[in-house]
């Protein structure tokens, strides 16, 4: 009789334990293995979720309404504040987290078979989560949230012939109003959330059919359970997220502007943070490449990856020893070129004047971005003389090439524009 | 079960042979049919419900805005009509144009100023002259216009159409 209740844990604990498998490879439960960002991007779905739930109860879709049920919110419900702020703050943790889980999946190079599939629904969940953030963005109808989205979504009328048509239907009508509202409410608490949930479950099947987290070869097979050593680490990981995101939430507000006016653009009006260095990139070349041509080649390519070329070590970060130099060397060079290559664009190169008379989607955009291409391909000529190194470490180079660019990027468009998109340092915005 | 069911359909398959087979893949083909005009229909009920500007939630289908009477409007001046989305420019011979104030870059909504006499955008620092055309970039191109109508001395501009243009001539001007 008295292991009648023991034996009811047990069962409880099975079942929603049973994403793991009962034993793990000790070595792969190690906390730099992982870092635990896959886990915790989990568990930001599940707050965002829950806290999502609670605000829908009072949040009213519609441009008469939307601001007033924030103030209400904000103002006359117990605690509503502090949801909408648990809520923001773990939206922005949500986009952070995901990309660090790309950029860690990318460099534990876990992208080849029989990981290619998950790498893939991987890189769709990460741009779902983005574009779960940016349809939350409007939900508050103030000033921030619609210019931010009339200008991100007006860089799809660049897209040429069909970008006009996706413009209109994003919007539902020619100008950010009350259909566009009801569309990105539709989506952000429907469409997203169920069409993550479903990659995720699939996302977290593939893991397993593979035989959990990628590790090196020789590694050592000495396996332990699941429970409680791999629960334990992922419960301690997920209390700490927990606690800094309520922390953040007590001590600082999710932002209010004034309610949204149509009329009246801020000085500067500026892009959702996580879209400000393709904003940053728009002042330098051509929408239509910087939009366009360089997200593809980037997204392209990283999808190309693992069906050209089939094989590579899995669970060896950053390919190999001469891989981490190069990714290393690479971050280098990115983090002082760009700020250097930004400066000189804008102070004394004007390269968009060097070709007056041609279009200018030839002056602004073909010819920079071929200039942007050639150094690159000089780059990547230079790591395979000097360093015989192989296709994958030029592709961890240019990986990290590209991922540091942008977050130089996004730093400059986002501490260092101000009025009219000059740059001024953070203290003047 | 799973067996014998194998079993069976094979001894169906091979007791008629060549007629089965092809009834098989006449019926395969109508399901692959109905299949693909589901899709349609499914595709023309999701279009429906996307189609931009059809959903009118706010109610007004009024796209002609009375600006008010010829004579009120002075010479080479600008005025904001900002609830309609436009600047009425009235020019020096007595001509008007109604521009729009979404700026071509990325859609911020353009300020006249006075002093320099041009309209300046908040966002990326495009600037436009009083005809709408653009003097500094990014902007691609010249702000759009709406079509004026002048009748019994009365200007009207209908802010439904706005209409594009890639340089400015006389003929986007009306007059009374």
């Amino acid at each position: 009789m008295q292991d009648q209740p023991k034996l009811k844990i047990k069962k409880r604990s099975n079942f929603v334990l049973h994403i793991h498998p009962a034993t793990v490879l000790i070595d792969s439960i190690k906390f730099n293995r992982t870092f635990g960002l896959g886990g915790m991007a989990l568990l930001l779905f599940l707050i965002q979720s829950l806290t999502g739930i609670l605000l829908r109860f009072a949040y009213v879709p519609s441009p008469d309404k939307a601001y007033d049920s924030i103030l209400y919110i904000e103002n006359s419900i117990l605690f509503g504040g502090f949801v909408r702020n648990i809520h923001h703050w773990s939206g922005i943790f949500f986009v952070i987290i995901a990309f660090l889980h790309f950029v860690r999946v990318f460099y534990s190079q876990a992208i080849f078979v029989p990981r290619r599939v998950n790498w893939i629904i991987g890189i769709a969940l990460l741009i779902l989560v983005i574009f779960s953030n940016f349809t939350g963005y409007l939900l508050p109808w103030d000033q921030l949230s619609f210019w931010a989205v009339t200008v991100a979504t007006n860089m799809l009328s660049y897209i040429p012939f069909i970008g006009e048509g996706m413009l209109r239907i994003v919007r539902g009508g020619n100008d950010v109003g009350s259909a566009t509202l009801l569309n990105f409410y539709n989506f952000h608490t429907g469409i997203l959330p169920i069409t993550m949930i479903l990659l995720m479950i699939w996302h977290f099947w593939k893991v397993r059919k593979a035989k959990g987290v990628a590790v090196y070869e020789g590694i050592s097979d000495y396996r332990v359970p699941s429970y409680p050593n791999l629960v334990l680490k992922e419960l301690v990981t997920g209390l700490i997220l927990i606690a800094i995101i309520f922390l953040l939430s007590a001590l600082l507000n999710a932002p209010l502007q004034d309610r949204a006016n149509p009329a009246y653009s801020p000085n500067p009006a500026k892009a959702p943070w996580y879209f400000m260095g393709i904003q940053e990139l728009l002042l330098h070349i051509h929408p239509f490449f910087a939009f366009v041509v360089i997200p593809l080649f980037f997204f392209g390519g990283l999808i190309w990856f693992p069906f050209a070329i089939r094989e590579g070590r899995q669970g060896e970060w950053f390919h190999s020893e001469k891989g981490k130099k190069l990714a290393l060397q690479a971050a280098i060079l990115a983090l002082i070129l760009t700020p250097a290559a930004v400066l000189l664009e804008e102070y004394i190169l004007h390269i968009e004047d060097w070709l007056p008379g041609w279009p200018k989607g030839i002056s602004e955009g073909l010819f920079p971005f071929i200039l942007l291409g050639g150094s690159l391909g000089i780059y990547v000529f230079y790591l395979f003389r000097k360093f015989k190194a192989s296709v994958h470490e030029i592709i961890v180079a240019l990986f990290t090439v590209f991922i540091m660019g942008y977050i130089i990027l996004s730093i400059i468009g986002i501490w260092f524009r101000g009025e009219g998109m000059v740059l001024t340092q953070p203290w003047n915005i | 079960m799973k067996e014998k069911n194998i079993h069976t359909n094979s001894k169906l398959e091979t007791r008629n042979s060549q007629p089965a087979t092809s009834r098989r893949s006449f019926l395969k083909r109508i399901w692959g049919i109905l299949g693909i005009v589901a899709g349609i229909e499914m595709l023309a009920v999701f279009s429906g419900f996307f189609a931009p500007g059809k959903r009118n939630l706010s109610g007004t289908t009024q796209t002609l805005v009375v600006a008010g009477n010829v004579a009120d409007f002075k010479l080479n001046s600008v005025f904001p009509f900002r609830s309609g989305k436009f600047y009425l420019a009235r020019f020096s011979d007595g001509g008007f144009m109604a521009i729009s104030l979404k700026c071509t870059h990325l859609g911020c909504s353009v300020l006249w100023n006075e002093d320099k006499k041009e309209f300046m955008c908040p966002c990326h620092a495009s600037s436009f002259d009083k005809n709408g055309v653009v003097i500094n970039p990014p902007a691609p191109r010249p702000l759009d216009t709406f079509p004026v109508i002048i009748e019994e001395g009365k200007v009207k501009v209908d802010i439904g159409k706005p209409v594009r243009r890639l340089a400015f001539d006389r003929s986007q001007i009306t007059y009374a």
